[in-house]
């Protein structure tokens, strides 16, 4: 602990980091620049997130890190265990007791609160990339609000596959504004990005940090004859038996059997405290 | 340089300006919300909770500009051993800390551009008095509706008019702070 200032970032650091964080809470969905640090993890693994939750992070809070909704993946055990040793601050695995959650691919199942902080780790922050290479030229598009290119795109896929196949990373407009990438969460959770929770998404390769105020507007980009369509797979879960949350398929033997798991492990983990049960529940044995 | 001068800062630096952000952050995603602010002494007449803003987001990449209400020796000699930031002209300030009369007219700040509309000034205006009764604002971070007594309406109105550009304002008394994004809609009520 003594080894490190705390949350690991030197204060310079941590008052650029703040600074570009709260221009991205004026400008909400505007990917604002910043000075981005080597950390001691590669890049693709949270660098940005990371360096978000470190200049938000205060001794008092509590600590979350989910990897595709998973408390106990590789990369979520090893930010955990970074903050752990450089902040000392609590973490928990429960959402509901968490103030500060960084999450890679997932928003939690549980609705947040105003008391709390979602970081997104965020690979590619400019929705238009994959359509114009050239940072100059999209930077211009933003500025211009310029958006006709990605409803081309989204176009093609109706053309193409009879509706929107975009399923993850699917682009939304924030505040009738900015079209902003909301990092490859699944689509399913796009109605999830209007919360009572400030959002922050941070890229660290890129450089680039942006978010999201609470109760503030945002539309999934799609058209009056195709409609937004957060769809799942038509599937309970098989350990908890929910019928509304969004679920891995976990491929469980040589012969095509599978199931299917909520996502998040916190939620489905308390559903089955709670009692709920699915088709593949351990078989429990009777109460005398 | 006084020894006035050397005191007043952080005694914790990491552990107070992570406290101190994480107010600035909720006000300013809040708009309307007023939040107490408290850890840094500045020398008159800067407030407490301006003083903590600019320890917590000044530093020498950021040029501030200090009102002519501001503009004394004694908090040019505080700003230079504590925060070191360059005091600078209007026309290139990150930050200005005022009254809201001695900032006025604001219309001289730099709102950004429309490629980078984050290059823009944050003006801390220092208030007799912070309520929660007055201006309405709505927009993002404000679930209906909130209030919040603002010094005048038009300015604000004009502002927010210049989205995605624009000013981005935080609002000290004492130890009470509270934050107007330019992205918050006012009407006067």
């Amino acid at each position: 602990m003594s080894d490190y200032n705390f949350a690991y970032l030197d204060e310079q650091t941590k008052r650029m980091i703040r600074r570009a964080i709260l221009k991205g809470i004026a400008i909400p969905g505007y990917q604002v620049p910043f000075a981005s640090r080597e950390m001691p993890m590669p890049y693709g693994w949270g660098t940005g997130g990371v360096q978000v939750s470190a200049a938000c992070l205060t001794p008092d809070d509590s600590f979350k890190v989910i990897d595709q909704g998973a408390d106990d993946t590789t990369n979520a055990v090893s930010i955990r265990k970074f903050f752990e040793h450089t902040a000392g601050v609590a973490t928990t695995e429960h959402t509901v007791d968490a103030t500060v959650i960084q999450t890679r691919h997932r928003i939690p199942e549980e609705p947040l609160t105003e008391d709390q902080i979602l970081v997104y780790q965020v690979p590619i922050p400019e929705p238009l990339r994959f359509l114009e290479p050239r940072e100059t030229e999209t930077r211009k598009m933003h500025a211009l609000e310029e958006y006709g290119l990605m409803h081309v795109k989204l176009y093609e896929d109706i053309a193409r596959h009879g509706n929107i196949a975009t399923a993850y990373a699917y682009p939304v407009k924030v505040e009738d504004r900015y079209v902003m990438d909301p990092s490859p969460i699944p689509k399913f959770d796009n109605p999830k990005l209007e919360m009572a929770a400030i959002q922050l998404f941070g890229a660290g390769r890129e450089q680039r940090i942006y978010a999201i105020p609470p109760y503030t507007k945002v539309v999934s980009l799609d058209f009056e004859d195709h409609p937004f369509d957060p769809s799942k797979a038509d599937h309970p879960c098989d350990l908890c038996g929910a019928e509304h949350t969004y679920l891995d398929e976990v491929i469980i033997d040589d012969e095509g059997g599978r199931m299917f798991v909520c996502s998040d492990t916190d939620y489905c983990s308390k559903r089955q405290a709670d009692g709920h049960r699915g088709r593949l529940s351990p078989i429990e044995e009777a109460a005398e | 340089m006084d020894i006035q001068s050397l005191s007043g800062g952080f005694e914790n630096a990491p552990v107070q300006s992570a406290h101190a952000f994480r107010t600035a952050l909720n006000v300013l995603s809040r708009p309307g919300t007023i939040m107490e602010l408290r850890g840094a002494n500045a020398p008159a007449p800067v407030s407490e909770a301006a003083a903590t803003l600019l320890l917590t987001l000044c530093d020498p990449e950021t040029p501030l500009y200090l009102a002519d209400t501001h503009d004394t020796k004694e908090v040019r000699d505080w700003i230079a051993f504590h925060i070191g930031a360059p005091l600078v002209g209007r026309a290139h300030a990150h930050f200005a800390l005022g009254t809201w009369e001695a900032l006025s007219p604001i219309n001289t700040f730099p709102i950004g551009t429309p490629e980078y509309p984050d290059r823009s000034t944050t003006l801390i205006a220092e208030l007799d008095e912070l309520n929660e009764h007055g201006a309405s604002l709505t927009g993002p971070g404000i679930k209906d509706r909130a209030h919040l007594g603002l010094p005048e309406i038009d300015a604000f109105q004009m502002n927010a008019c210049l989205f995605p550009l624009g000013l981005d304002f935080y609002f000290t008394a004492g130890t009470r702070v509270a934050a107007l994004p330019r992205s918050t809609k006012v009407e006067a009520d």
